[in-house]
């Protein structure tokens, strides 16, 4: 097996090669830099709203994009669409399998999705014409489990999948547009860029990949936690890239200086983090852990500034309105909290 | 304090075991730490009544140690992260079967390493039966059932009605043998056993800290390594969870994926990176810049909703009228304009009466087109194209002859993104053209302006 242990050793070389040429532009640290910059003051969000209704563990969260809609899954085999301010169940949809780890909202407001272990992607159109929300397709042919999907528009859908790929659908066909491939363990958690040229997907296997929609081309993978990526998200402005992992970490990655900057962490936290959302200006992060609480992060200062400690079972899912104004968190306690 | 992470890993990275277990690891850490025998929380035995309290140490001395011994800075986070490694198992309370850390002279016990989580222990509700069933044999007061026990007892003696005979014979022989034990090591024994059931069949109400996510069991890649049994060989039943199906096993890379890693690497290796002095200033300025924006640091004009109960806010935001902090922000970038509906309609205006409104009016179409279900879209780019790039086109915009030729070709079998090319070049343009006209036109200005003024008259 000569010819295997060259290319093994050649892939080897390549990886100490870019470590080298990543140190090159290390001119500074983002702690020497901020070193200057006073710690935000300590955060303290308050629950404003509970929602309650699932009757069991809530996986998944999304914020609609202009309203204060959300939309939550749960355990218990329901969507459940919610207006935020009033509390009330703007929408209850009861779906086949109950076995659903994500949802996503349309940025129309049209549409819901979700999917789980059913390996489906199940979209809901719920502006149908007789009030009745019915399931518009069903996007069959992932191999594994659905962890994570989020629309591109009312046309087109981005999912992750327990198969190691994501993939580009069009949701009118039904049929898969664009195939990423290249993750080595089960795709995690995706999130779509603010300019929506672009997604990052986290996976298994340790590593966070940033995809070129149009060109179907993996641009840049980013390395350095040492368990399972849960969460990821983009940096308001889309030059830099948050992740969460079961390491109990976060990271910031940034896109231009193709590394690391960061870690978020601390020997006090032991549990994984499962979700995260940053604030409007990208100053504080959110981040939501097993351990039963959100912290929340100065994002340059790499500092706590704040707890919210409510739920009484793992945080699993968590995002920030698109006006910065409230803090959504659901938990396996089948409650979601507002907070501000 | 960095704490070794040793998760075993495949040839791929896949880790070889639950995500529980980076947990368990850290806290066995800490457990180590504190039975040291020099800096560890005193265990001692307290005289009470007529017996002894054999093997214990309080919710205070716990708590105290760890404000000293670990990096933590004050009593809640001690108590949090206590009643966590509680909840998991590794410490319980001597006369509560809900596991939580207080911080007073309440006794806890260690959970000895046999019953510890990271053997992975999934237990059979024979299991269970057994042990409920052996503790009404014996006449201590301590080992009285709870009243969730009992009607547990109930449920699974109608639940194994025909093997019952088997259980209880299991739990004759348990009992038999418990009674030739010491009687401090009974107590501290049965106490040990008792807080094992309590992490796996919690008291209504509390949490199961044994639970996985359901994304990572259908993971796991060794059932065989999880144990069932407690007491002994006992009969398959079945636990209502979804099927473990086995996670596929961690192939070693093969020779084509080497090589795509080696031409991915290989490609990567010469991008350009930006000095990490300038991606810290550029992150220290965008958050700097919107941090006045952001109502998690500074408090929102007029107040935020969930707080006050008042939507004045989202209804500024929807009305026409733009105020003054919003319109400040078109300035930041011409994303800013663009993402605001307000803001492409002023921008929109101000370049019409310029008579050079073209190059947005082309940007908005392509965009809009882009969400367009996919029948629809062919027709839509040939009307972009008649519009604004055919000769003779009535909105004739200029674009590179380089962008022309790839649109032509592009039009011929339109997809989506048949303008992306055009769309990028016109975008830099009124990027570094039009939208510096229109921050320093004396529209936008006065927009700036108008809310101060208006403002100013409310007092």
């Amino acid at each position: 097996m000569g010819e295997m242990e060259a290319l093994r050793k050649e892939a080897d070389n390549l990886k100490d090669q870019i470590t080298e040429a990543r140190k090159v532009v290390q001119d500074t640290t983002l702690q020497e830099a901020v070193a200057g910059t006073a710690l935000v003051g300590r955060v303290q969000l308050k629950t404003r709203k509970t929602l309650r209704g699932h009757l069991a563990k809530i996986y998944a969260m999304h914020w609609g994009t202009d309203t204060k809609f959300c939309v939550s899954a749960s355990q218990d085999g329901k969507l459940i669409v919610w207006d935020t301010l009033t509390t009330n169940k703007v929408n209850a949809i009861p779906l086949k399998s109950s076995w659903v780890m994500t949802c996503a909202y349309a940025p129309s407001g049209n549409m819901v999705a979700c999917g789980g272990l059913d390996n489906m992607c199940s979209i809901y159109n719920l502006k149908g014409k007789d009030g009745n929300v019915k399931v518009m397709r069903e996007l069959a042919a992932h191999t594994g489990y659905l962890s994570c999907c989020r629309f591109l528009s009312d046309s087109e859908i981005i999912t992750s999948s327990g198969d190691c790929t994501c993939v580009l659908w069009d949701i009118e066909t039904g049929t898969e547009k664009t195939i990423f491939a290249g993750h080595l363990g089960d795709c995690m958690s995706l999130a779509v860029s603010p300019d929506f040229k672009m997604f990052i997907s986290g996976a298994c296997d340790f590593t966070a990949k940033l995809w070129d929609i149009r060109e179907a081309t993996c641009r840049q993978t980013f390395s350095g936690h040492e368990s399972d990526i849960n969460a990821i998200g983009f940096f308001p402005n889309g030059n830099a890239v948050i992740t969460g992992s079961d390491d109990a970490t976060c990271k910031l990655y940034d896109l231009r200086a193709d590394q690391e900057l960061v870690t978020y962490q601390d020997s006090g936290i032991m549990c994984g983090v499962t979700s995260l959302a940053p604030s409007l200006s990208g100053r504080l992060l959110l981040a939501g852990y097993d351990d039963f609480n959100v912290n929340i992060w100065d994002m340059l200062k790499a500092e706590r500034v704040g707890v919210l400690a409510g739920h009484d079972n793992r945080v699993s899912c968590i995002g920030v309105s698109s006006d910065g104004m409230a803090c959504c968190t659901g938990s396996w306690d089948s409650f979601l909290k507002i907070w501000n | 304090m960095a704490q070794t992470n040793s998760v075993g890993q495949g040839s791929n990275g896949v880790a070889d075991e639950s995500p529980n277990m980076i947990v368990y690891r850290k806290m066995e850490d800490v457990i180590a730490r504190m039975q040291d025998e020099k800096n560890g929380i005193p265990i001692r035995t307290v005289k009470s009544f007529l017996s002894k309290i054999p093997s214990v140490f309080s919710g205070s001395d716990i708590v105290q140690w760890m404000i000293k011994n670990l990096n933590i800075e004050d009593q809640v986070e001690a108590l949090h992260l206590g009643t966590l490694m509680a909840a998991h198992g590794y410490f319980f309370p001597i006369s509560d079967h809900v596991l939580t850390l207080k911080d007073d002279g309440t006794f806890y016990r260690f959970q000895t390493p046999y019953f510890w989580p990271s053997n992975c222990w999934e237990p059979e509700n024979t299991d269970y039966a057994v042990y409920l069933c052996k503790r009404t044999m014996q006449n201590k007061a301590r080992l009285e059932l709870a009243d969730y026990e009992a009607e547990s007892l109930a449920r699974l003696q109608r639940a194994f009605a025909r093997k019952w005979e088997f259980i209880f014979m299991q739990a004759e022989a348990q009992a038999k043998v418990d009674k030739k034990r010491d009687k401090i090591e009974r107590k501290i024994l049965d106490s040990q056993e008792r807080a094992f059931w309590d992490v796996h069949r919690p008291v209504p109400g509390c949490v199961n800290t044994t639970e996985v996510d359901i994304k990572k069991s259908s993971r796991m890649k060794n059932p065989q390594k999880t144990r069932k049994s407690v007491y002994g060989p006992q009969n398959d039943v079945r636990t209502h969870s979804p099927t473990h199906t086995p996670a596929q096993e961690a192939k070693p890379a093969t020779e084509e994926q080497l090589q795509d890693q080696i031409n991915y690497w290989g490609g990567q290796l010469d991008r350009h990176r930006l000095k990490m002095s300038k991606v810290a200033e550029s992150l220290l300025a965008y958050t700097e810049q919107y941090v006045e924006y952001d109502p998690f640091i500074t408090p929102t004009d007029p107040s935020n909703p969930w707080i006050s109960d008042d939507t004045a806010v989202w209804e500024l935001e929807a009305s026409k009228e733009p105020g003054q902090q919003r319109v400040k922000r078109w300035a930041f970038g011409i994303n800013e304009v663009l993402k605001d509906q307000v803001g492409r309609e002023q921008f929109l205006k101000f370049l019409e009466s310029e008579f050079s409104s073209e190059n947005l009016r082309f940007w908005l179409a392509v965009q809009e087109v882009k969400k367009r279900p996919i029948r629809e879209v062919p027709t839509r780019v040939q009307e972009i194209w008649q519009e604004f790039l055919a000769s003779g086109a009535p909105s004739a915009i200029n674009v590179d002859s380089k962008s022309y030729d790839k649109t032509t070709q592009n039009v011929k079998d339109p997809g989506r993104y048949a303008f992306e090319d055009a769309q990028d070049h016109i975008f830099k343009l009124m990027k570094s053209d039009s939208y510096s006209r229109f921050i320093r036109s004396s529209a936008y200005q006065e927009l700036l302006q108008a809310k101060k003024k208006k403002s100013k008259n409310l007092f």
